[in-house]
């Protein structure tokens, strides 16, 4: 699996796409591939306030539950409502389907997070190939 | 990372195959087992191949015990709580084995082979425990107790077509063989194998036990997987095996039985022959009927956008925990969220609402009748339209 290079990635495996001030927020296609079949997912309501490394959310997949962790602090703009009624799109296209939109509060937050290529190195580290 | 070697885990002689066919292993009471086949469509769709067509587990990590000789009858009499002289030969029951305070050592599934001769077939996490508790407690009868855990890959071909599937590879006439009955016969060219209409999904279903070399347990499973193809038969996971099993509330052993759960609470009365002469348990459970249930399991199913998981409390609407959740999933084939918990009686009656604690929120809970899913009686019509 090659990941997007515009967006950047934590060690919990969600993704992050800045685009200005504002954010948007999912899971990386390792993270959906390791729970499976996602039925639920939890999201904090607009006005919200996320903190990097910090809870903000939770997924669950029929065998799995998993904590969300915010890649970046801000304030939830937006939040992604057909993932309410339609979880399996995660499944589907993890690296493109947002969960949360966000401004955020320190744009600069984010030059600490993986590139594409550290992560997918994580990756293979962690599945142990 | 140098690759840490675990001697402890465990795996079945169809690991490799597994792993080829691209499952997700994980631990599993000490084994390593396939939890999905991602490749194959992963848990949901193994879940809803067993309810529309077939779907083929490897379950060889369960446990067999053969007790034989003139003292077996006796012997399995004494050690389980169902009555295995109501067996004739070619039939199976349910039971349970039993400590003396009426808790759980297991549940099992016991097979009259022959005149003199029964198999129970065991939970994985609890083979040792089982086979040491078997061969102390029948001490004192004429019977040979031998265990054959490792003897077989025993291969479940659950579904409404695992009929189809398994007729296309054995001489035997497997209409003949009624639900909870077996018989032996020729299977991909193996004779004399078992053949079991036994299961642990809800539906109908058969076991296989064939020899555990490698290479034939590899033909074998290879072969039935490539009959189910134009039944869009799935190889099944453990994952599959739970949600399956919750949703017709087949009880799992840690879960909704355990060594400090009794019978009457796991609502396994029917099972219990407590006016058959003797068992172990049997007086402890005299005594905890007349002494009234301080606990029952229940269906829940989630009125709350939520899911119910293991461990999960359960409180009533003041708040009060009043039991936990032993099994909760979404439940793939009824859309609904579903749990089996232990609440006291008094709020174990169908409509009653609780609350689970998900996450620190206490979601509403209806208790509804159970189990959840149970499969449709087949019809002289229904066999017809085939």
């Amino acid at each position: 699996m090659s990941y997007p290079t515009d967006l950047k990635y934590t060690k919990e495996h969600e993704w992050i796409k800045v685009d200005g001030s504002t954010a948007t927020i999912g899971i990386t296609h390792y993270a959906q591939e390791s729970l499976g079949d996602i039925v639920f997912v939890e999201l904090p309501q607009p006005g919200a306030q996320i903190t990097a490394g910090k809870t903000f959310g939770t997924v669950e997949s029929v065998k799995a539950v998993s904590d969300l962790y915010a890649p970046a602090s801000g304030t939830v703009a937006e939040v992604n409502g057909e993932l309410a009624t339609a979880p399996e799109k995660i499944n589907s296209d993890a690296n493109h389907t947002w969960m949360v939109k966000i401004n955020l509060k320190d744009p600069s937050e984010v030059k600490a997070l993986l590139s594409a290529l550290d992560y997918e190195k994580f990756v293979s580290e962690e599945a142990g190939h | 990372m140098p690759a840490v070697d675990v001697p402890t885990i465990r795996k079945t002689v169809l690991n490799a195959v597994h792993r080829q066919m691209g499952a997700k292993m994980v631990e599993f009471n000490g084994w390593e087992m396939p939890v999905e086949y991602p490749a194959a469509g992963g848990i949901v769709a193994e879940h809803m191949a067993v309810r529309t067509g077939v779907g083929v587990f490897d379950v060889s990590h369960m446990g067999d015990i053969r007790l034989s000789g003139p003292g077996a009858l006796p012997a399995v009499e004494h050690i389980s709580m169902n009555d295995a002289a109501r067996l004739a030969v070619g039939q199976a029951q349910y039971s349970a084995m039993l400590y003396p305070q009426g808790t759980f050592v297991d549940d099992v599934i016991v097979h009259r082979l022959g005149e003199d001769d029964y198999l129970l077939v065991i939970n994985a996490g609890t083979r040792e425990k089982d086979f040491n508790w078997v061969h102390d407690h029948t001490r004192e009868f004429d019977c040979r107790v031998t265990n054959l855990s490792d003897d077989f890959t025993q291969i479940a071909i659950q579904g409404r077509k695992a009929v189809d599937l398994l007729q296309k590879l054995t001489d035997v006439d497997l209409s003949a063989v009624k639900v909870y009955w077996l018989t032996r016969g020729t299977v991909c060219g193996l004779k004399n194998i078992l053949i079991a209409r036994t299961g642990y999904t809800g539906e109908d279903g058969f076991e296989v036990y064939v020899p555990s070399d490698e290479s034939t347990s590899t033909r074998v499973w290879r072969e039935v997987l490539a009959a189910g193809k134009e039944f869009g038969a799935l190889p099944c996971g453990l994952g599959a095996r739970n949600t399956l099993r919750l949703e017709a509330k087949l009880p799992l052993y840690g879960h909704e039985i355990s060594d400090t759960i009794n019978v009457w609470e796991a609502g396994l009365d029917r099972f219990c022959k407590t006016q058959k002469p003797e068992f172990i348990g049997q007086d402890a459970l005299e005594r905890a009927r007349a002494a009234g249930l301080k606990r029952t399991l229940v269906g829940l199913e989630m009125v709350d956008r939520g899911i119910a998981r293991d461990g999960y409390k359960v409180r009533d609407e003041a708040g009060h925990e009043i039991g936990y959740v032993t099994s909760g999933s979404p439940a793939p084939f009824l859309k609904k969220n579903i749990a089996l918990a232990y609440v006291p009686p008094e709020h174990s009656a169908v409509a009653s609402l609780v609350k689970v604690e998900i996450r620190g929120q206490a979601l509403t809970a209806q208790v509804v009748s159970t189990p959840f899913y149970k499969r449709p009686k087949k019809t002289g019509c229904q066999t017809r339209r085939e």
